[in-house]
């Protein structure tokens, strides 16, 4: 009766999870990474509702909006500190930040 | 029968998109063009949300991913608006090149909602195209859920906003300050 097997969904899942990790290793620009990031924890969301739509369970659902909790919360702290690097040290590059000194 | 085989094709088609839309996004060479597609990557992956019979998880994947995250988004790269040498300005979001590729990836999902709208689903309400929608998947089901066995899980989702609010305004005060310590 399902007409999407479950395979071809975490495929979906999967695919988005892998260009996240890609954009977060190849990506010098923090904005990108913190982007990146987004797009990762999207795609576990997206694998945890297609999980609790495959059982017929509410549980997946709660969990995406847990997930989109935490996202907010860190993207919040994480653009705060995107601000506090671009006033350190004038770039956004993250290699400026390797050296762990003001 | 048909129906199914279309709902399966919506699926389908907003897979796609989401996945494009995902790659121009670490392909983007400003953050400005990173920030439409990944718009568009979100909506995309809310189309897939409906078609998997979980429309409360797609409206709030709108509300709150497309439109609170990424406003932060824009409002920081509007406001740091780097590198100088490719400054952003207003005329920037007009010029065709900005904003064809996202809008044609829009186009598309709006295609889809309008087929939505139009030939409606097996089901009627849901979409439920691996599961059939039921009370338990429902926004009431969730609802329940959450507030039933998760209340704990709620209260803690509570104390980290709250630590993401003290923890922005700390660190954008300092900014704010001027760098007092260590400029």
């Amino acid at each position: 009766m399902s007409a999407v097997p479950i395979m071809h969904g975490l495929l979906l899942a999967s695919a988005l999870f892998l260009l996240g990790l890609l954009g977060v290793l190849v990506r010098r620009n923090v904005i990108f990474m913190l982007m990146s990031v987004e797009i990762m924890l999207n795609a576990a969301g997206l694998a945890f509702v297609l999980a609790g739509a495959r059982w017929g369970q509410p549980d997946g659902q709660v969990m995406f909006i847990f997930i989109l909790v935490m996202a907010a919360a860190e993207v919040s702290v994480g653009l705060a500190l995107v601000l506090r690097l671009y006033h350190q040290f004038k770039s956004l590059d993250s290699e400026s930040a390797r050296s762990l000194r003001g | 029968m048909a129906t199914e085989t279309m709902t399966s094709a919506l699926f389908y088609i907003a897979g796609v998109v989401a996945l494009l839309a995902t790659l121009m996004v670490i392909r983007a060479r400003s953050a400005a063009h990173g920030a439409l597609y990944l718009v568009v990557s979100l909506l995309a992956v809310a189309v897939v949300f409906f078609t998997l019979g979980a429309p409360f998880i797609g409206a709030l994947e709108i509300i709150v991913y497309a439109g609170a995250i990424m406003v932060l988004f824009v409002f920081v790269i509007m406001m740091l608006n780097v590198p100088p040498s490719r400054r952003i300005r207003a005329g920037f979001w007009l010029s065709p090149r900005a904003w064809f590729g996202p809008t044609l990836l829009a186009l598309v999902l709006a295609a889809e909602l309008a087929y939505i709208l139009v030939a409606g689903l097996p089901g009627g309400a849901g979409v439920g195209v691996l599961g059939a929608p039921d009370a338990a998947t429902g926004p009431k089901g969730v609802a329940l859920s959450l507030f039933g066995p998760y209340m704990l899980a709620v209260e803690l989702a509570s104390f980290l906003l709250l630590a993401g609010l003290v923890g922005a305004y700390h660190l954008g005060y300092r900014v704010a300050r001027g760098e007092e310590e260590c400029a």
